[in-house]
């Protein structure tokens, strides 16, 4: 039994090291023969793009952690002080603040690669699953991480969502005491909040490794959404999908570094750089973008408990996702109908988004309340319905000959 | 040591009639144990979370109320929160008490939130979220009931400080004081 695992390797220190501890073996296995569907588009880079930003985040942040003081007293100064001070200090902290926004871009629309082409549906369940935990985890990490600069809308914002709580009956209110540390937000609070804001990335790096084997257990989706049948429907991962995930991350970074260099303040709220007055409440306290479509699902119930379960059971019911669409076709290509309706859902999550940067006034509130009506109608009760009565298109045999066809005619057309 | 070498199935007490054996009567009080011993060990930590003596030892508060003229409202920190005090005028006092309770979301008489008519007492923390509403200036918004406003979410509450239209589910808190003397109120 004790010993060495034969290994292919020729240097003889990797070989030494794969024989004991199979590690070069499994990279290798993963990540250079590994096959990828080869019809594959550049949607499928932004699982690449949401892990380096995630990256990206960790190690901002630790050198931010290392300037910042968590003390009420301190910390709106001590952040100030990283922005004039501190040697890059306003780079470090723009990359991070920005690098959130851009975070949830990459991974917003890589969940609606998933809705569109079905990569949650069998046999990719626990994957999905594995993701939707992932964004709620890391919404969890910004929000904690927005209440840090200790500004008014940090203040205000972590007053509003610790308060979501206390909307349930008998528990919630010792649990807002709890996840405050006392009788109101205060520095309890800020500190517990930076220790998780320091833990729950290398929870959320756990989990992308989990989602990540879990992808490599069955492979990734593609566009047609059919399974590939042998190696003439995939590439092996290097250097094909490096080289298009590597060009994809270069082109998003572009994007990134222009709103850290010319519009680093865009998307923030002008109220965080007021400190944090506990006695007065900003005119209109608006969470950030990427929070702002539940913030709608939220605010459009007329009941606080009501609203609060509508936000909470907005996530959830993703949680449901492979269970509620009962079509067996995966990708919206070769469905007619529901395509029309992924596309309908895509913009009410746009005009949710709005709707919940605007007040909860009249037109507003109307928009925002048709808005999570439709939000829930579409995956209640359209996504079980539409499986049913749905006629798909014929799906293709295979990858390769609906990808080589393509090409043949293209070759054909051009002679 | 010798005794777990059996063959699956014949350990302990031969198999009864239910199915169901000594090993598994074991496994189950091992395990019963195991999570009262997690439970035990996990209390300290949630418990620290809670609030620490120092911040459950607030002092009360004296608030004097002698410079507040009529119509006039202050508001004074307690316990990190804003406490807004009211003086009504006779006005407010009349709408507040001229309710019908029965149109009440949070159904209380004026003359069970108030010790003094005159005086209304009240934490100026929103029910529904947290916010603080506006209200406090006569320049504010005071809402649909002449109360307070309350801008993140669009509760109205009325002279008794109580909720009378938007998301939020009860009415302002009226915290625990006394009257010291005529002018003189203690919080807490």
């Amino acid at each position: 039994m004790a010993q060495a695992q034969a290994s292919k390797f020729k240097n003889p220190v990797v070989n030494w090291i794969d024989s004991r501890l199979p590690i070069f073996t499994m990279l290798d296995h993963e990540y250079n023969h590994y096959p990828m569907p080869r019809n594959v588009n550049y949607l499928w880079a932004f699982g690449a793009i949401a892990g380096i930003m995630l990256v990206i985040m960790i190690a901002t942040g630790l050198f931010l952690a290392m300037q910042y003081s968590s003390h009420t007293s301190l910390a709106f100064d001590s952040v100030e002080r990283i922005m004039r001070d501190v040697n890059y200090g306003w780079l470090l902290r723009y990359v991070h603040a920005n690098g959130a926004s851009m975070f949830f871009i990459a991974v917003y629309i890589h969940m609606f690669r998933g809705l569109y082409y079905g990569s949650y549906k069998a046999p990719r369940e626990i994957l999905w699953i594995l993701g939707v935990i992932i964004f709620l985890v890391m919404m969890g990490t910004a929000f904690m991480g927005y209440v840090l600069p200790w500004g008014q809308m940090s203040f205000w914002g972590a007053t509003v969502i610790t308060n979501l709580f206390s909307a349930f009956p008998i528990v919630g209110d010792p649990i807002v005491t709890l996840l405050w540390g006392g009788f109101s937000v205060d520095n309890p609070t800020l500190n517990r909040f930076f220790a998780l804001h320091f833990l729950l990335p290398f929870v959320l790096l756990g989990l992308v490794i989990l989602h990540t084997a879990a992808l490599h257990v069955c492979g990734s989706n593609n566009p047609l959404g059919i399974d590939a049948k042998g190696p003439q429907d995939t590439v092996p991962f290097n250097p094909y999908v490096t080289l298009k995930d590597g060009f994809a991350v270069v082109m998003f970074l572009i994007v990134f570094a222009f709103f850290v260099f010319f519009m680093p303040n865009y998307l923030g709220h002008p109220d965080n750089y007021i400190p944090a007055n506990p006695l007065v409440t900003p005119a209109h306290i608006v969470p950030e973008w990427y929070f702002l479509p539940f913030y709608a699902i939220l605010r459009a119930i007329p009941d606080k408990l009501g609203g609060v379960i509508a936000m909470f059971g907005s996530i959830a019911l993703l949680l449901a996702l492979p269970w509620l669409d009962t079509s067996k076709v995966r990708s919206c290509k070769f469905r007619p109908i529901y395509r029309q309706f992924f596309w309908i859902l895509a913009i009410d999550a746009l005009v949710l988004g709005y709707a919940g940067a605007m007040p909860a006034e009249g037109s507003w509130l109307l928009i925002a309340r048709i808005g999570t009506f439709y939000y829930f109608f579409h995956f209640l009760v359209l996504l079980p319905v539409l499986g049913k009565l749905e006629r798909p298109l014929p799906l293709p045999n295979s990858i390769s000959e609906a990808v080589l066809k393509g090409a043949h005619a293209k070759s054909m057309e051009k002679a | 040591m010798a005794q777990t070498t059996h063959p699956p199935g014949t350990g302990g007490h031969a198999a009864s009639g239910d199915g169901s054996n000594r090993r598994d009567f074991l496994y189950l009080a091992t395990g019963a144990v195991g999570v009262v011993g997690a439970a035990s060990a996990a209390w300290p930590f949630i418990s620290s979370m809670n609030p620490a003596a120092d911040t459950l030892a607030l002092a009360s508060i004296d608030v004097d109320l002698a410079p507040v003229a009529e119509g006039q409202a202050i508001t004074v920190t307690w316990r990190g929160k804003p406490v807004f005090v009211r003086h009504r005028n006779a006005k407010e006092i009349e709408q507040a008490k001229t309710v019908n309770l029965g149109e009440l979301r949070d159904p209380v008489a004026d003359e069970a939130r108030v010790k003094k008519p005159e005086w209304l007492i009240v934490v100026g923390i929103c029910t529904h979220l947290g916010c603080v509403p506006l209200g406090q200036k006569v320049t504010d918004p005071r809402g649909d009931f002449e109360g307070w406003f309350c801008p993140c979410h669009g509760s109205h509450y009325d002279t008794a400080g109580r909720i009378r239209k938007g998301p939020a589910p009860a009415n302002l808190v009226v915290p625990t004081y006394a009257f010291t003397s005529d002018t003189k109120i203690r919080l807490g």
